[in-house]
């Protein structure tokens, strides 16, 4: 019998560090020490080096593509081109948006830096010699830049390899240079609602290209062993079962002779997510080489030629009555998807989830449609830290309340304020048919403006345009609000799929004699801390410290098959699954526990740590007391061990949400846009670790904060890209960024086990919009309604001479 | 390739090599030195990943010839704590404050602060700002990063005057 005295409960589970605790990360210590083990560190015996000769041109014929002069390289091994993977059928792959993309160019080059040959050699000098020597004779072709051009009756043909296919993957194609039409609500109701509205404003807001861009950049390393027959990828994968299942689909390499596996990975963002031909021509050399073969792009690479985000074109349209109520929503998007339709999203979503762009409001009837079309431009396509194109619907949503509010002369923070769906009407299912699971919208709004002093930061813009007006001043004030809903967690596996394969994920424990456990996730962290929070979540479930739980991720031969993390779904998919996992653990504990104590199982209740006899606490049996008897004693009727395994289907998305306020002053003379204030609201439901959720806030929101100032891939009318390297593309330093204040009310998720809902693209979807709001708004007494992103010193200085009031 | 031969000190070990003249220093140090803290992001010079400290100034190795390294006195971040293992207090500062994520551009982050507080002990906020804006990173928004600094700096010349 127990006889020393029990700690209380609130001191045990404070020793656990579970759920709430911030938690310092476990990852840290080899970071910080130079230690980390990303894929450019692998170093194998023999290992060789793959590196690209790419497109010069957006669109051209391939004359001839001459290898000679790069095969006399000392070195260079080996030249690959389409015409070598075309005996294995792998000079197209298949894409997650149900299109083909080329490995290798094959005939034709559809955007500049398109891989057209693989030069392989013993080191990477070797094969950028190689690639120099590459000779490709091209035939020109006119480039398709504009997307609105796309579909013109005179436009260029791009893709000839489907030509004659207009049913695609999502249905029929209206032109050869359209992919899908894809639309959801009531069009003709919401027609008529906006023909009887009051009030309708319409604006096209373009949501420019722009990219992921981790300061890792995309890489392999594929080793084929010849003597086993087994082919392991190292690589930079934010899904590495997928990647199992598809390589072995395409290479009909049988899929339990592949392994993927995926180390530390230097950040990902949405940009880890595709397979690119890198990956491909890595895995035929080391196959073809029999040795170990190196793919790692470099940062132009990256920024032209893997995973492009955004690119949508938005047409809002919006409807209200005189006293500020939406009655309507439409919005019909042009997406640029580029060469190929490499889009990252759910087999059945060839938009992503664009149609949670009613956001937070509660709109009566809404209709959204969507074509995508091909241009001369990167595949990609990805969910750049946010959820499927919803970053896209909430940008449109947010700059269209404002707009409204505008037309209105009312306060776009009490214009959204009488159009929140209220508390009690959740669960809400939107006019587009989605099922919000829980919100409370009022309380966090009016908390923000609370926190911030709207208005008074009103009154003081009253008096700053005044004081602009008397020349006084050379400075315009601006304040942004965006209030934002999201949808995560992808997700239910009755709609939610990648190639086939459902969007669950899992977790499998493994607790020693000794009382410390093992658990592997399906998921794989670029930085989020998995290694640090899963343990936490797993804690406050099944009792033993957080520090005694190792998490292991990312290498398929070992970890449960999971659908990988992006999309905000590893907290609400794979968190929920270590939560249901470790529900089971604790069953089976409960039941050694009633045999060892010689009382009925339903006689014990769990307290912290321990199962103890109901109504005499001092009869107990800890956790850790429980895992040793699972391997040391003869149980009648119980297995030895003490393992679950949990592979959990969410039954819906989970709908995080958040009110940011931005204040901005504009110097119109230079367009220079300098953020004096930004403070975010998150509600994620349940918090893990606050540390790490305000570290998640931090990142996102600077992310956000590029994008609204100055990314964007663009093109000139040649298909040249003009911001294809860090001298153009912009990341913020430190300089440039703010002091973020945060904040947070939590809503849980009430289907979600532990009640979390996923938090680290909501900085980015709610970013964005408070940003752009700002600037605009900076500028709404002059007369303007919508100024497009980036919103870059350049296009500021523009907007404020097109206004009249630059010096 | 003719090769070239160089000799360097590095995190206080004297090494001495033959390389293409033409290798920059970063891959030196990576391959040929098994050196991995460093990291490459850019290959332009920009985000500062590959940062080391040479001859008492920050310097981003993928920018240098390792023939321009010829003789130098060099630290990377595996040379940053102490030989007996002990952290220095950037590193305990960065692991206490949440001033890391994926840790990519950590080793180039801490290299650089390294450096920084060594330039000026006792800077500002703004000019911790402005001493990191060689180093790019993409996760954690820098706010960390600074604090991280700002306290390493303290504790610094804490144990400094301690010391006196």
């Amino acid at each position: 019998m127990n006889d020393q005295t029990i700690p209380p409960a609130a001191e045990r589970a404070a020793a656990l560090q579970g759920l709430g605790s911030s938690r310092k990360r476990v990852e840290d210590a080899r970071f910080t020490q130079g230690k980390g083990n990303y894929v450019d560190d692998i170093k194998l015996p023999g290992m060789l080096f793959g590196d690209f000769a790419r497109s010069s041109h957006g669109h051209a014929r391939i004359k001839s593509i001459n290898k000679e002069a790069a095969l006399a390289v000392p070195g260079v091994i080996a030249v690959l081109t389409a015409e070598d993977l075309k005996p294995l059928n792998l000079h197209y792959m298949p894409t997650l948006a149900g299109d083909v993309q080329a490995v290798l160019a094959d005939e034709k080059v559809l955007f500049q830096n398109q891989e057209i040959a693989f030069v392989v050699a013993e080191d990477r000098y070797a094969a950028a010699d190689g690639v120099e020597l590459i000779e490709v004779e091209y035939e020109e072709l006119p480039a398709l830049v504009d997307p609105f051009k796309a579909m013109d009756d005179d436009a260029p043909l791009l893709r000839e390899d489907i030509k004659d296919k207009m049913d695609g993957a999502h249905g029929p194609r209206k032109h050869y240079n359209h992919i899908f039409y894809w639309e959801e609500g009531d069009k003709e109701g919401t027609d008529k609602a906006l023909a009887e509205s009051d009030v309708v404003v319409e604006e096209l807001i373009t949501y420019p290209r722009c990219h992921p861009s981790p300061i890792e950049t995309c890489g392999c390393v594929a080793s084929m062993d010849k003597i086993n027959g087994k082919l392991t990828i190292w690589g930079t994968f934010q899904a590495p079962h997928a990647v199992r299942t598809v390589a072995s689909l395409i290479t009909n390499i049988a899929e339990h002779n592949i392994r993927i596996v995926s180390p530390d990975i230097g950040g990902g963002f949405g940009n880890k997510v595709g397979v690119y031909p890198g990956y491909i021509c890595a895995a035929v050399a080391s196959i073809v080489t029999g040795v170990p073969v190196k793919w790692i792009e470099d940062k132009i690479e990256n920024l032209t030629a893997t995973a492009f985000a955004r690119d949508y074109h938005m047409t809002g349209k919006i409807g209200a009555t005189k006293d500020g109520k939406i009655t309507a929503l439409s919005c019909n998007v042009l997406a640029d998807h580029g060469a190929f339709d490499a889009c990252a999203d759910p087999t059945q979503f060839p938009a992503g989830f664009f149609s949670i762009c009613t956001g937070s409001y509660d709109i009566p009837v809404a209709h959204c449609g969507v074509d995508g079309v091909y241009t001369n431009k990167a595949p990609g396509g990805v969910a750049y830290r946010c959820s499927f194109r919803v970053t896209e619907a909430a940008y449109m949503i947010e700059r269209m309340i404002d707009i409204l509010a505008r037309k209105m002369d009312m306060d776009p923070a009490e214009l959204r304020m009488k159009n929140f769906i209220k508390k009690e009407q959740f669960p809400y299912t939107s006019a587009l048919g989605w099922e919000y699971d829980s919100g409370d919208y009022h309380t966090a709004m009016e908390k923000a403006m609370e926190t911030v002093g709207y208005k008074a930061l009103r009154a003081e813009q009253v008096e700053n345009r005044a004081a602009f007006a008397r020349g006084e001043t050379r400075a315009l004030m601006g304040v942004g609000v965006a209030f934002f809903t999201e949808i995560v967690g992808a997700g239910p596996v009755k709609n939610c799929d990648i190639l086939g394969l459902g969007m669950f994920d899992s977790c499998e424990i493994r607790i020693h004699p000794t009382g410390s456990a093992i658990a592997r996730v399906g998921t794989i962290s670029q930085g989020q801390g998995h290694a640090t929070t899963f343990p936490q979540i797993l804690a406050s479930e099944i009792g033993l410290p957080a520090e005694d739980i190792t998490v292991e991720e990312g290498d398929t031969d070992t970890a449960p098959y999971g659908l990988g993390t992006y999309g905000s779904r590893t907290t609400p998919v794979a968190g929920a699954a270590a939560a249901m996992a470790g529900r089971k653990i604790r069953a089976k504990a409960q039941m050694i526990a009633a045999y060892l104590l010689e009382v009925h199982d339903g006689d014990l209740e769990w307290d912290v740590d321990r199962f103890q006899v109901k109504g005499n606490p001092e009869k107990f049996k800890t956790m850790k007391e429980l895992a040793f008897a699972a391997y040391s004693q003869a149980i009648p009727g119980i297995e030895p061990g003490l393992e679950a395994v949990s592979y959990y289907d969410p039954p819906n998305m989970t709908y995080p949400f958040g009110a940011y306020i931005c204040v901005v002053d504009v110097d119109v003379d230079t367009g220079v846009v300098d953020v004096r204030r930004f403070y975010a609201l998150d509600d994620c439901g349940t918090r893990i670790n606050p540390m790490i959720i305000e570290g998640q806030v931090h990142g996102g929101l600077t992310e956000a904060l590029a994008i609204a100032m100055g990314q964007e891939i663009s093109y000139d009318a040649m298909g040249n890209v003009k911001g294809g390297s860090l001298m153009d593309y912009y990341l913020p330093t430190a300089v440039e960024t703010p002091v973020w204040e945060t904040d947070h009310t939590v809503t849980p998720s009430p289907h979600h086990p532990i009640g979390a809902k996923g938090v680290g693209e909501s900085p980015n979807v709610g970013g964005v919009p408070a940003f752009s709001n700002a600037v605009n708004d900076a500028f709404a007494h002059l007369g303007l309604t919508h100024t497009q992103m980036p919103h870059d010193h350049w296009r500021v200085w523009q907007t404020a001479q097109r206004l009249g009031v630059t010096g | 390739m003719s090769k070239i031969n160089v000799r360097m000190t590095v995190n206080g070990t004297e090494v001495e090599k033959s390389a293409e003249p033409r290798t920059l220093l970063i891959h030196f140090l990576r391959e040929e030195l098994n050196l991995t803290g460093p990291h490459i992001g850019c290959d332009t010079s920009h985000c500062g990943a590959c940062t080391v400290d040479l001859n008492g100034k920050s310097v981003k190795s993928c920018t240098i010839f390792v023939g321009q390294a010829d003789g130098a006195e060099i630290t990377t971040i595996e040379g940053i704590s102490g030989a007996d293992g002990t952290l220095h207090a950037l590193q305990v500062a960065f692991k206490d404050n949440h001033a890391l994520q994926c840790g990519f551009c950590t080793p180039g982050m801490i290299t650089r602060g390294y450096r920084l507080l060594q330039e000026n002990p006792n800077p500002t906020d703004d000019e911790i700002r402005h001493g990191i804006s060689g180093n790019l990173c993409r996760c954690t928004g820098y706010q960390n990063i600074v604090k991280a600094i700002r306290i390493a700096a303290e504790q610094l010349n804490t144990a400094e005057e301690a010391a006196e």
